[in-house]
């Protein structure tokens, strides 16, 4: 079984699943059931001087059968007293001392402030200390969480201030309510901080109600921007990541804690391969409860094996550097849509979409089996639409319809590509319901791989 | 949706259901098949759009589109929904549409929506056809039935309750521009077995059922139940025929309070002309099937009829020989026949220049359009006996037809503009 054991900057936890500072973790209690049901480690909710929060305070949008595909929040940092909140992670320590305890925090910009809240958290018990500057609602109006954030020169003087206090490793959580997140992770680095955590949550409205004309969540007749999170935001979140661990330019990446929609043991994979040293996991919890962690950690155990790795280091950062610039990818490789006529389903999806949506090569014309090859060119017949007669088959009028061709799916309705003219988007691939009926196959162009640089650099060395 | 007779556009009234729009969803439906809700629960889906859907192939169920359907019909009307009017110019011309039954309603409604002025003429009480008299209670009630004829009425149809034969078909003709005929089939065929007459007493007393009869035909038996006659099906009951109205009858005895209900078949089971699932539906009712069946005679017995019955072998052209010696008999208290409606052959081809084959009109399948071009015709005396939804797709195409016609024979008299209409 592979080793999950994780070292993030010097924060040691039995595997890389951390719950993320959020209403999970906003309690002693909470956090040692978590720990019960195998969560590695947990970034306290946000501590700082107490706030009175709202009601409602959640929002949350469906995709299909998926509820809380992206889910809002407009809650604050926590609402208990700044020395409940330590007694309770001091105890924690005391009963699950190899488990990783974060205390997140934010409180006004005043170095003293941060002094002490950094040496209070400490002497709670704190294994390290996850700076708040990613809140994007409420918080932020008084000077703090995105509000710091947001500025690069803020973010680096107050990471400078708690790393002159902090004797534990300290990680920036990055907002990304900015235009480059490499901009902060580098005012950051900058300030001293031993790791990152990315992404904090996306400022977002999630919708209106259509009786009442009030956005969601109704405070007594008003709504205000919230934060975005859930499954909605993990290609953001994976994309953020990327960029900012692909970073050099003023000196060597630090550890990221990974969080965006992460929901199972292939969210944490793909995190893990873009990078990520540990990850950190709310929406899915505030959905399913701490069980989840379960199928997490033997998923993941068990891809490991499957794949050889035998620790997180084995398998950390592996699909980095497969993200590139535009300008290096190859011009010259084609891929083009092939469609599996057994077991093709005539939803005729496809043919919708590439029509509509993409490059009309995809076509709906096939009248009989094959006879000049596995491709005909015929027009669309007349009577396959509204056209034709259709009267209920009555099974003593009627003899059984007869379907055309040795599919299961009549030949008529099963789409065809014209390769010639496909430009290999993926689309008719992406729409298609049936598994493995549309795979996109390589067409060799037998020229040598040349990307835009290349093309563009010997152009200009032409002239 | 090519797989509905009517075409109505799946995809997109299921479309507006998911959206939230369930009132986009029914005028969806209706626009493409006036009688949309009946047709939601008495389609045989299994063999149409159901049967159509590609779930199959990826050996799923389909997606119940009938009860989808009723779900957005239902919803709209029960909230006082009324067929959208699609235009308000009205046109001069007048139809008279013969028969009430949902090939005419489905003309008469097209033909509305288009302006013309349309009169609806049945010689029963209640409009509706087989949709108020001839279903099953429980696929469609009658007051279902008479809802949506009201709708049909809302937009201006006039109904007339009027017998009609083959000299007023030929006022008709004079007196309108056009005339549809959506007249369906006759009556049940007789039950030709001895005795047949003069057996039994006493299954109903109303709406055309005999109070001396304990012989009742499929039809006017499921009239008589969802007129709401005081009906006593006794306690065995035999249907004679294996179709969808022989099923419907059963099921309805079952439901009436019948203990064992048998319905007896000439051939065998693979025969049957009623659809497969008609006969997992029977079955699960409980009714009983007794194959190469011929009944034979009846007699009154001491305590209801006695029902003399033979079995018949079946030869590889499909002939029927009764077997010597097979004889058994079925002691019950009703029978109800179920073999068939004769089609309207007497007054049909009275029609001056309709012509008819097997029993069934002629007509131009894309129009509607007899051999006399003033007469149109749709429905079971065009196609013998089909479902709902293809006497309603066969109205709206004669609508369409005569609609046609007419603005072509208006052109004709207006020689100048004929090349403009055409074009």
């Amino acid at each position: 079984m592979a080793d999950l054991t994780t070292n993030f900057a010097g924060i040691r936890s039995p595997n890389p699943f951390w719950l993320a500072s959020a209403p999970p973790t906003n309690t002693g209690e909470q956090v040692m059931r978590a720990f019960d049901a195998g969560w590695g480690g947990a970034v306290w909710k946000t501590i700082g001087e107490p706030i009175t929060n709202v009601s409602s305070r959640y929002s949350s949008i469906d995709c299909s059968a998926q509820r809380m595909m992206g889910l809002n929040n407009i809650e604050l940092i926590s609402d208990r007293p700044i020395e409940v909140n330590l007694r309770e992670i001091a105890e924690v320590k005391r009963r699950y001392p190899r488990h990783a305890v974060v205390a997140s925090l934010m409180v006004e910009s005043k170095r003293k402030a941060w002094h002490e809240i950094v040496k209070r958290a400490e002497g709670a018990g704190a294994d390290g200390l996850e700076l708040n500057f990613g809140c994007p609602h409420g918080m932020s109006e008084r000077g703090m969480g995105s509000a710091v954030g947001q500025v690069p020169e803020y973010t680096q003087r107050i990471t400078q201030w708690v790393k002159e206090a902090a004797q534990t490793p300290v990680l920036v959580k990055l907002t990304p309510n900015v235009t480059d997140i490499r901009t902060i992770a580098r005012a950051a680095r900058r300030g001293g901080a031993d790791g990152l955590s990315a992404i904090n949550t996306i400022n977002s409205i999630t919708g209106i109600d259509l009786d009442t004309f009030l956005p969601r969540p109704n405070v007594d007749g008003k709504s205000s921007h919230g934060g975005y999170c859930g499954p909605a935001v993990k290609p953001i979140a994976l994309n953020m990541i990327q960029q900012v661990l692909a970073d050099t330019l003023d000196g060597p990446a630090v550890p990221i804690s990974g969080i965006g929609g992460i929901g199972n043991w292939q969210d944490a994979a793909e995190f893990l391969l873009m990078g990520c040293t540990s990850v950190q996991v709310c929406t899915a919890v505030m959905h399913f409860g701490y069980r989840i962690v379960d199928e997490m950690i033997d998923g993941l155990s068990n891809w490991m094996d499957a794949k050889g790795f035998a620790t997180l280091d084995d398998l950390r950062g592996k699909s980095l550097h497969k993200v590139t610039e535009w300008k290096h990818l190859n011009l010259n490789f084609k891929i083009v849509a092939q469609i599996d006529e057994a077991l093709c389903i005539g939803c005729q999806l496809c043919h919708i979409a590439c029509w509509d949506g993409a490059h009309q090569c995809i076509h709906v014309d096939r009248v009989s089996g094959p006879i000049d090859g596995p491709v005909e060119l015929h027009a669309r017949p007349r009577e396959l639409g509204r056209e034709k007669i259709a009267v209920t088959p009555m099974p003593r009028l009627d003899p059984p319809k007869q379907r055309v061709g040795p599919y299961a799916t009549s030949l008529e309705r099963i789409p065809r590509v014209d390769e010639t003219e496909c430009v290999g988007c993926n689309l008719c691939s992406l729409v298609c319901p049936v598994d493995g009926c549309i795979k996109m196959i390589e067409l060799p162009t037998g020229l040598p791989p040349q990307t835009w640089a290349e093309r563009t650099a010997r152009l200009r060395s032409e002239h | 949706m090519g797989a509905c007779p009517t075409h109505i556009d799946v995809p997109r009234f299921i479309q507006k259901i998911a959206a939230g729009n369930v009132t986009g969803s029914a005028k969806t439906i209706l626009d493409a098949n006036v009688l949309g809700a009946s047709c939601a629960r008495v389609c045989p889906v299994e063999v149409l759009c159901e049967g159509a859907c590609v779930l199959h192939g990826k050996h799923q169920r389909p997606i119940e589109i009938g009860r989808l359907q009723r779900f957005a019909t239902e919803t709209f009307y029960d909230a006082g929904g009324k067929l959208p009017l699609r235009q308000r110019e009205e046109r001069t011309q007048r139809i008279a549409c013969i028969g009430a039954g949902p090939a005419s309603l489905a003309c008469a409604a097209e033909l509305r929506q288009q302006g013309f002025r349309v009169r609806v003429i049945d010689r029963r009480p209640l409009p509706g056809g087989l949709n108020t008299y001839g279903v099953a209670e429980y696929k469609l009630r009658a007051a279902d039935s008479l809802r949506e004829v009201e709708m049909v009425r809302n937009l201006g149809v006039e109904f007339q309750i009027r017998h009609v034969d083959a000299a007023s078909l030929a006022v008709l003709e004079r007196e309108f521009d056009a005339v549809f005929l959506g007249v369906g089939l006759g009556a049940m065929h007789r039950l030709d077995v001895q005795g047949a007459d003069s057996a039994g007493a006493g299954i109903g007393a109303a709406a055309g059922v005999s109070a001396a009869a304990k012989i009742v035909d499929a039809l006017k038996f499921i009239a008589a139940y969802k007129a709401g006659a005081p009906l006593s099906v006794g306690r065995r009951v035999v249907v004679i025929g294996a179709g969808n109205t022989a099923i419907d009858a059963a099921c309805a005895a079952k439901r009436l309070g019948a203990e064992t209900v048998t319905i007896l078949y000439r051939r065998q089971r693979e025969n049957i002309p009623a659809f497969a699932f008609e006969y997992d539906h029977a079955l699960r009712e409980g009714v009983e099937f007794v194959w190469a069946t011929l009944p034979k005679s009846l007699t009154a017995a001491k305590d209801g009829l006695t029902l003399t019955c033979v079995t018949v072998a079946q030869d590889a052209n499909g002939r029927l020989t009764p077997q010597a010696g097979s004889e058994f008999t079925i002691e019950c208290d009703a029978v109800i026949p179920a073999i068939g409606q004769s089609p309207l052959v007497e007054l049909l081809s009275q029609v001056r220049g309709v012509t008819m084959e097997r029993g069934r009109v002629i007509i131009d399948r894309a129009t509607g359009q007899t051999a006399n071009p003033k007469f149109f015709a749709g429905g079971d005396c065009v196609n013998g006996g089909r479902e709902v939804v293809d006497a309603v797709a066969d109205g709206k195409r004669a609508a369409l037809g005569i609609a046609a016609w007419l603005s072509e024979q208006a052109s004709e008299q207006k020689p100048a503009r004929t090349e403009e209409h055409r074009g």
